[in-house]
């Protein structure tokens, strides 16, 4: 049986982006905090600019719990299921944040009230139809402040656009006002960068440097990047990418309140007779632990927080914790990543080197920033131009229907004459919860713990397929305007298991349609906390990670201002 | 640099210079390929093509391996264009990693091998290495477009697998076997792993010099996981989402 370990305050379900943060000002309060990660340490040393290992043999995620337990998916409950081989997230100290992009994003004010400022503007007929989505508890001013200091704490560089209301055109005009600059300077630009940028400027556009969780110049004590090209699915070489494995979590252990667990594998959260939760259980290299804490917080990703509450089911709660009105698994959605576009220049661009987070972005035609009057969609994308190439990838690029065969000796004289002269642009597009996209627990396909895996049942919508289309135009637009001679559309593709996960545990003031309350904290059982992307209502139109960590600071906090009340 | 001597020099520079780095050395990164190399589609007189020395064969049979040889330097032809996929050696890389993090694929290269082979005999009356290259060409359309009969699975997808391994081979890093003196990195420019990179370098029209180095010639990283492979054989899959974080 398990073995039952010293009683603790908190336990923190997962060290990645949302845990690692979150322990700091519960362990800066006095508050003792385990903290299980099912991965464990790594360093700079396992980091090697290797695309075969990192790209090709999905290294980062390979060697994860997580893998065991990649999700099913299905377009609709009719349909067919099927299971893709990859999970896209990793299990570390730090977790996805060590090969990630690192683009740290804020919200736009208007992702906070889809529902009110649509209506205000468009009428509420524009809501789509069978979707779900809510207005957030509060807006962008109530996270402003959480924003800003998980971007000092950690490190974000970075052009402010709206400082107090005050705009700068060198940063992202459509941005809500913060309270002063980023704590370090943008990332550099490239030559093909400025020339994209030039070439928005052109188009009457506001381009700017995005945002990340990475040093532009030494931050810290640590390196600045180095941009040598291998940071998408690599870690850092230098430590130049901020996660919480190099900045808020060891500055918790500092003070003696933060015990790291590595390896640990929870199975279940266990719930007393009063329906409160006592602790976790979790495996080991096959031996089993109960840890028993005052409160609980679960931070893993967005899959792995839903299943794990469908999986701890009680007398209390009978079909999984916290879901006695069902909504567990509901407003799920997943950010229409795909529906790329790609181009070809008629000159090298130079991409060899540089990163995911080195570029342009504009954001003109993202959330509510044009008129969607005479549209047919609500919500629009964030375009981001950006430098990173690898060989096999470079090797593996289309023709653009300039050869007849994808192999053979036409074939190598065009990859030859244009590996370095293609480019794809990332166009994250507004996606909403719909009534019928959902995640549950597939009834057949289990770990390899005998642990049922999360079912994905979603499809884009209307709403997406056209603000999809609507994007992509406007990117083709952007790269003829910069010189390219093609341009090649990519498919929206399905709602697969994916990076950008939202939804599950949403966060609202009515029972009756969240998960958790405006804190973060279960509506029906007062001392178990969510953590993660899990919570979100609404995506918007950018990376989520920076809000994942802002709201998971906020809830931290108030955990620890309201010590008495909720652990009692 | 790994490895480095007392007087600053790097094992691999000094094989290099002994020819000893790697059986495929024989052949020379420079565009002047010599004229048994260049692409015979125009010849009518079929010649066993030359090659550079091979490695011993780690997975496959001797059988297996000749043919999956020429199969992949129809893919990447050696050409008026310089070296391909034989000089990089993309079969020895996927020879090997079919005893490690492509073990899952092996089945399918066998059957597939083994069908491509009978197919090749019952339509062309000989075998693939015995053809011209523009009769193997034909017989490779046939099997990437499924008109090759007696596969088991889908002769498509069998040409899918071969041909993204033998880019694999030929434009990753030579620490797994391929891209043998660096002929796959050279071929389309990529100027080589670097591990810091100045803003001139990525300015437009910047001329880079090939530095000729693996990932694993900095001594700073650690080589123990960079074979591992996920459960269930990760390669084999289709990674998700690739595009985007």
């Amino acid at each position: 049986m398990a073995t039952r370990l010293k009683p603790t305050d908190v336990v923190v379900v997962g060290l990645g982006a949302a845990g690692g943060v979150a322990v700091l000002p519960l362990a800066q309060a006095g508050i003792d905090v385990v903290g299980l990660e099912a991965g464990s340490w790594l360093t700079r040393r396992d980091f090697a600019p290797d695309e075969i290992r990192n790209n090709v043999r999905d290294w980062p995620m390979a060697v994860q719990k997580a893998q065991g337990e990649v999700p099913t998916q299905r377009p609709n409950a009719k349909a067919n299921t099927t299971r893709g081989g990859s999970h896209p997230m990793m299990n570390a100290v730090g977790g996805t944040t060590l090969h990630y992009w690192a683009q740290s994003w804020r919200l736009n004010p208007w992702d906070f009230k889809v529902v009110s400022e649509t209506t205000k503007r468009y009428g509420a007929a524009r809501v789509p139809a069978g979707s779900t989505v809510e207005d957030w508890p509060f807006g962008l001013d109530e996270l402003e402040p959480y924003y800003d200091k998980v971007e000092y704490e950690t490190g974000v560089s970075g052009q402010a656009g709206n400082i107090k209301g005050s705009l700068d055109q060198r940063g992202n005009i459509f941005e809500g006002p913060r309270n002063r600059a980023y704590p370090m300077p943008p990332l550099r630009s490239t030559g093909f960068i400025d020339l994209m940028t030039s070439a928005a400027r052109g188009l009457g556009w506001h381009p700017f440097p995005g945002p990340a969780s990475i040093n532009s110049r030494p931050y810290q004590n640590r390196s600045a990047c180095m941009y040598h090209g291998f940071c998408n699915k690599g870690g850092c070489h230098v430590d130049a990418k901020n996660g919480p494995h190099l900045t808020t979590i060891p500055r918790a252990q500092e003070t003696g309140r933060l015990k790291v667990v590595t390896r640990a594998h929870v199975r279940s959260i266990d719930v007393d007779a009063n329906g409160r939760v006592t602790g976790v259980t979790y495996v080991t290299d096959g031996q089993e632990f109960t840890q028993p804490a005052k409160v609980v917080l679960i931070a893993g990703y967005t899959y792995e927080n839903v299943r794990l509450l469908l999986l701890s089911k009680s007398k209390a709660f009978p079909n999984g914790l916290s879901n006695n009105r069902g909504q567990v698994g509901r407003h799920y959605l997943s950010h229409s990543q795909g529906a790329s576009v790609t181009a070809l220049f008629p000159f090298n661009i130079n991409a060899w080197y540089g990163l995911p987070a080195q570029g342009v972005a504009v954001d003109n035609f993202a959330d509510d920033n044009f008129d969607h009057g005479s549209l047919d969609f609500i919500g629009g994308g964030n375009m981001w131009v950006y430098s990173d190439r690898r060989p096999i990838s470079a090797a593996s690029m289309g023709t653009f229907g300039r050869t007849a065969s994808s192999w053979g000796s036409e074939w190598k004289a065009f990859i030859m004459k244009n590996a370095d002269r293609t480019n794809t642009a990332y166009l994250q597009k507004t996606t909403l919860p719909y009534e019928d996209n959902y995640l549950d627990l597939d009834p057949v396909v289990r770990d390899a713990l005998g642990d049922p895996v999360i079912r994905i049942t979603a499809d884009y919508k209307d709403n997406e397929r056209r603000g999809a289309a609507f994007i992509q135009e406007r990117m083709t637009e952007w790269y003829k305007a910069a010189g390219a001679i093609a341009t090649q559309p990519g498919g929206l593709g399905t709602m697969g298991p994916t990076t950008h996960a939202y939804g599950g545990t949403r966060m609202g003031r009515n029972p009756e349609t969240n998960v958790v309350n405006e804190w973060g904290f279960s509506h029906e059982v007062p001392n178990l906390g969510v953590l993660g992307a899990s919570v979100m209502g609404t995506s918007g139109a950018r990376n989520p990670t920076l809000t994942v960590q802002a709201l998971a600071w906020r809830t931290a906090e108030h955990l620890a201002r309201n010590w008495r009340s909720v652990s009692l | 640099m790994a490895d480095k001597t007392a007087k600053g020099v790097s094992r691999r520079d000094l094989l290099k210079r002994a020819g000893l780095a790697g059986a495929a050395l024989t052949i020379p990164v420079t565009p002047a390929i010599p004229a048994e190399l260049l692409d015979q589609s125009q010849s009518s007189t079929p010649k066993p093509a030359a090659g550079p020395r091979r490695e011993p064969i780690e997975n496959l049979t001797a059988y297996e391996a000749d043919l999956l040889e020429a199969i992949c330097a129809r893919i990447i032809p050696t050409d008026a264009n310089g070296p391909g996929a034989r000089e990089a050696r993309a079969a020895h890389y996927i020879d090997r990693a079919l005893g490690g993090a492509l073990s899952s694929s092996r089945q399918a290269y066998s059957a597939g091998l083994a069908a491509f082979d009978a197919y090749c005999k019952s339509s062309r009356r000989a075998p693939f290495t015995e053809l011209s290259p523009r009769d193997q060409d034909s017989v490779l359309i046939d099997v990437e477009t499924g008109a090759a009969t007696g596969f088991t699975g889908s002769p498509a997808a069998f040409f899918g697998m071969v041909r993204t391994h033998t880019l694999q081979g030929t434009f990753g890093d030579p620490f797994y076997g391929g891209n043998a003196n660096f002929v796959g990195w050279d071929m389309i420019g990529y100027p080589g792993v670097r591990t810091n990179v100045s803003a001139e370098e990525q300015r437009l029209g910047a001329k880079l010099t090939p530095n000729h180095q693996s990932a694993y010639d900095n001594q700073m990283f650690n080589k123990a996981q960079a074979s591992a492979s996920a459960p269930g054989g990760a390669s084999a899959r289709q990674a998700v989402n690739d595009d985007g974080y």
